[in-house]
């Protein structure tokens, strides 16, 4: 076999911390709030979720494509239906401008063990674009220089 | 008043006979010379061949032919299939493509195939090597670990558009052009009911080809393969991989491209498959 590969591709995870990914991921609901285009694509969405980081994830209720309340997790008794949480290294690699291959994408991290989909994923699977571009909003809003 | 510009590509039916039905096959050509046959990837259509079908450098030696598949884009399910589920296997497949190369009367193709396609590609290079002057697999390997269930791709409370576009979305490259990228998702969105599933019927279930690339010779027909980086579905490594137990195989990584090279980033797959398009050439006339 003969093979090539050029470039300077790497899997390497963008090294971050686990504060400043959470701080960055606290900043999405005023970031929704900012996009008329991606609210209006989850109106016909409510659920309530976990999401986030996985030393921290957020209990996020979402009413007709906003984000209505986003609190800390533990909170006693509350309930969620599907939960997406992803390590540190993983949201700052995903949150990159360029991100690396294989980090790039919410289903490509779960493929490498680096997030876990759990629970009852429907509102999820419906709803997918529209997750993956809401968890994705601190990329195209600053995290990782860009702005 | 001026005129708009038309592109060279020409669109016709062609009425061929897979597995005792006779099916109206969409195909769009541009060019003369060496007949290249180009596969889309699966619950797409040939629309995704529509930069290389223009290409000014190419269409001056290669004849690019890229057709619709049963059951996708303007070719319909044959008349007695509809109502049933559709799905795709690798004889079924294998029998498609020979068919439709028949049809036209190619003589010896050159023939190119992405992610189901790139599949395909390599059970064609087992089994009727000789039929082909060179066979190119993109984004193909022998196997591939799922990732998703497909069973989420036709159901009747999850849009089957919406949901395959979605789940496919992750596998273009992150930074190509948008226009391109939408383009691509479009064609997704506009697949019939099941018909992504049913592709992947072959690629999950059917067409599980470890084992049985060794016997490939490349000396009966060159045999290229190129993945891009970015394609988590069917990554380099399974790709190198593959191209590791044929001797004689030619594996490249393509930076800034994903599962979709031709329709994804034109430019960029550009960089790529000229070489491999004028290393053909070369061999011809050797």
């Amino acid at each position: 076999m003969a093979s090539e590969r050029s470039g300077n591709s790497s899997d390497a995870p963008i090294r971050c911390s686990a504060d400043a990914v959470i701080a960055a991921f606290e900043s999405i609901p005023a970031l929704l709030a900012r996009d008329a285009t991606l609210t209006a694509r989850g109106r016909w969405l409510d659920v309530d979720c976990l999401l986030g980081v996985s030393t921290q994830p957020f209990h996020v209720s979402i009413r007709a494509g906003q984000i209505v309340d986003m609190t800390r997790a533990p909170v006693l008794m509350r309930s969620w239906r599907f939960a997406y949480r992803a390590t540190p290294a993983a949201l700052a690699a995903y949150w990159q401008p360029r991100p690396p291959a294989g980090w790039h994408d919410l289903l490509a991290l779960t493929k490498r063990g680096e997030a876990t989909l759990e629970g009852e994923i429907h509102p999820f699977m419906t709803h997918l674009q529209y997750f993956k571009d809401l968890l994705a909003l601190p990329r195209r809003n600053g995290f990782g220089g860009v702005s | 008043m001026t005129g708009g510009i038309i592109e060279p590509i020409v669109g016709r039916y062609a009425h061929v006979e897979i597995e005792g039905e006779i099916n109206r096959i969409y195909f769009e050509e541009n060019g003369s010379g060496i007949p290249l046959v180009c596969l889309h990837t699966a619950g797409s259509d040939a629309r995704q061949w529509r930069h290389l079908l223009v290409d000014e450098e190419f269409t001056r030696t290669y004849r690019i032919i890229a057709f619709d598949m049963p059951w996708h884009g303007k070719s319909n399910p044959p008349d007695s299939q509809y109502g049933s589920e559709y799905r795709l296997t690798t004889a079924s497949y294998t029998a498609t493509i020979r068919a439709f190369c028949s049809a036209l009367g190619l003589d010896r193709p050159v023939l190119m195939g992405c992610s189901i396609g790139g599949r395909i590609v390599l059970n064609l290079a087992i089994e009727h090597a000789r039929d082909f002057r060179a066979l190119i697999g993109l984004e193909a390997a022998d196997f591939q670990q799922p990732w998703y269930d497909t069973a989420w791709l036709n159901r009747p409370d999850v849009h089957g558009g919406e949901v395959c576009a979605a789940l496919v979305s992750g596998l273009i490259a992150p930074d190509g052009p948008e226009a391109a990228r939408n383009e691509t998702l479009w064609g997704y969105k506009q697949g019939g009911p099941g018909i992504f599933k049913g592709d992947l019927y072959f690629y999950r279930v059917d067409g599980d080809l470890r084992g049985r690339t060794s016997g490939i010779d490349v000396n009966q027909c060159p045999l290229y393969l190129l993945t891009g980086e970015y394609d988590f579905s069917c990554t380099p490594e399974d790709t190198l991989r593959t191209a590791a137990g044929i001797p004689g195989a030619r594996a490249t990584v393509m930076d800034r491209l994903g599962h979709f090279p031709m329709s994804e980033n034109p430019d960029q797959f550009r960089r790529y498959i000229a070489p491999v398009l004028q290393d053909i050439l070369d061999k011809q006339r050797l």
